[in-house]
């Protein structure tokens, strides 16, 4: 009796040795409860040991296993081969970052945009331990809250059209982490970010097209803290300019 | 923090300006021009335009759209990747926006 | 600390091609909401010459109005009409998202908040018709 089978379709790439990815088609046993990691997983481990891919998890908290499954930015832990059979499933590398090897891209211009919107509390001045804890009421906390459950998977710079047509953008997570301190009430770092996010690769770039949000696993809906960032920083820019004397 | 540092802000406000105008009051004004003035619906002699408070109300009902246009459809025109220059793209939409404005509000004027 | 990059000339660059918007439905639609707002632009551009005639007299005021009976220029409209009220939805939409409705310490469903925009919508609609029906009575 044959057991249920299904086929991926993996890209490979192999640095300095071929000019783009080619498709490696790799036809395995079907589980039903299988997520697209167990089947990579299952590849590397039973039928090719020179697949390369990131992940860790496998429960959707870590953001590392981020990859383009038929055309769509997915956690491989979170898409199901259920979903998918008894069609074939195509993987590919994330969409808009250079490919390392195989599935792995090169995520360094997201961690430098992350690391130029300062995403930590930032103080005038640090409060001493001895003056006690920070206090943060639930409405307070509300305010931000959602935007705290970025896992920096990325899916959501592959979703969005404008980072892969202009790479200078601040992108989609950078621009929502960035707003989640500054809507954070123990911050006081608004100032120092706004150069980035009121540049003009900053939140300006932005189009609006929302399929970031569509695709983010963790209903982050970076989209949202986009377009509150440009109300934010348009208010700053129409004060500033209609009075220049008036103090924040 | 300087400002004009990005003109953007500017053009972002007014694009949402110009949207939120065209959203609630563009469809019915087609509905009365395209379809109802021209078949002879409700007689339109022309007299209500002479009076300033209408005149006003049809300033921003035209000229503010525009700018949600030139706003819209310059960055659109980009990421078709048409290959078209961005500085020359970004003088006509912007400034066909505000020659669309110096336009209304002289036809309006001298109605 | 030493921070390991790799050799960008190893690395393969994806590009985009000038067809992305037709790979996904919501690029399309996408796509369909940005170029409403030349519809719009448009229809304004037309009503302002229509406008204009009114200079020359109620007679060319009237005959304008009538050249825009033509099946051309009715399509025209049908076609702008229907751009501008998927501009109205797609911009209600985005509001919701960029202003969240609170009502003490509910938020408002999206949907619902679409939903009251388009009333609003349909009132002033209305009111601008009465208004326009009443003032040329």
């Amino acid at each position: 009796m044959s057991k249920a089978t299904i086929t991926l379709n993996v890209a490979r790439y192999r640095p300095g040795q071929e000019p783009a990815p080619k498709i490696q088609a790799y036809t395995i046993p079907y589980h039903n409860d299988w997520v697209v990691l167990d089947a990579l997983n299952y590849i590397k481990d039973q039928i090719d040991g020179t697949l390369s891919y990131r992940w860790s998890c496998r429960m959707g908290v870590c953001g590392s296993c981020g990859m383009m499954v038929n055309g769509v930015p997915k956690l491989t832990c979170a898409a199901f081969l259920r979903d998918y059979h008894p069609q074939e499933i195509q993987v590919e590398p994330l969409a808009h970052f250079p490919v390392i090897r195989d599935l792995v891209v090169d995520i360094n211009d997201f961690m430098d945009k992350l690391k130029s919107v300062k995403p930590w509390i930032i103080r005038k001045v640090e409060k001493p331990v001895s003056q006690g804890e920070y206090r943060q009421t639930p409405q307070e906390l509300e305010a931000y809250k959602q935007f705290t459950q970025c896992i920096n998977c990325m899916l959501c710079y592959a979703a969005c059209p404008v980072y892969g047509l202009e790479p200078e953008f601040l992108g989609p997570a950078a621009i929502a982490l960035g707003y989640r301190y500054n809507m954070d009430s123990r911050d006081q770092g608004q100032e120092l970010r706004k150069p980035v996010l009121g540049d003009h690769a900053g939140v300006w770039q932005c189009t609006f097209v929302g399929e970031c949000s569509e695709v983010c696993p963790k209903d982050v809906d970076p989209a949202a803290a986009i377009q509150r960032s440009k109300v934010e920083a348009a208010k700053d820019w129409f004060k500033s300019v209609l009075l220049p004397w008036g103090s924040r | 923090m300087t400002p004009g540092k990005t003109s953007e802000p500017l053009w972002w406000g007014l694009f949402s300006a110009g949207g939120v105008v065209a959203a609630f009051l563009v469809p019915i004004h087609i509905v009365l021009f395209g379809f109802a003035v021209p078949f002879g619906w409700i007689a339109d002699s022309g007299a209500l335009y002479h009076h300033w408070p209408v005149k006003i109300y049809l300033f921003v009902l035209i000229a503010l759209p525009l700018y949600h246009w030139a706003h819209r459809f310059y960055f659109t025109l980009n990421d078709m990747r048409l290959g078209l220059p961005r500085k020359p793209l970004a003088i006509l939409c912007y400034g066909s926006a505000i020659v669309g404005t110096v336009a209304t509000a002289w036809v309006l004027s001298v109605l | 600390m030493s921070e390991i990059r790799p050799d960008k000339s190893k690395l393969y660059h994806p590009k985009m091609t000038s067809t992305w918007w037709l790979k996904r439905p919501n690029y399309v639609l996408f796509m369909l909401r940005e170029w409403s707002s030349l519809f719009i632009a448009l229809f304004l551009v037309v009503f302002l010459i229509q406008l204009h005639q009114l200079t020359y007299g109620p007679d060319a005021y009237r005959a304008f109005a009538h050249r825009l009976s033509s099946p051309g220029w009715v399509i025209f409209h049908i076609v702008a009409l229907l751009f501008s009220l998927y501009h109205s939805v797609t911009w209600f939409y985005s509001s919701a998202i960029v202003m969240p409705l609170r009502i003490g310490e509910r938020l408002v469903p999206r949907q619902l908040v679409v939903g009251l925009n388009l009333l609003v919508l349909a009132v002033v609609s209305i009111v601008i018709l009465a208004l326009f029906i009443k003032l040329h009575g």
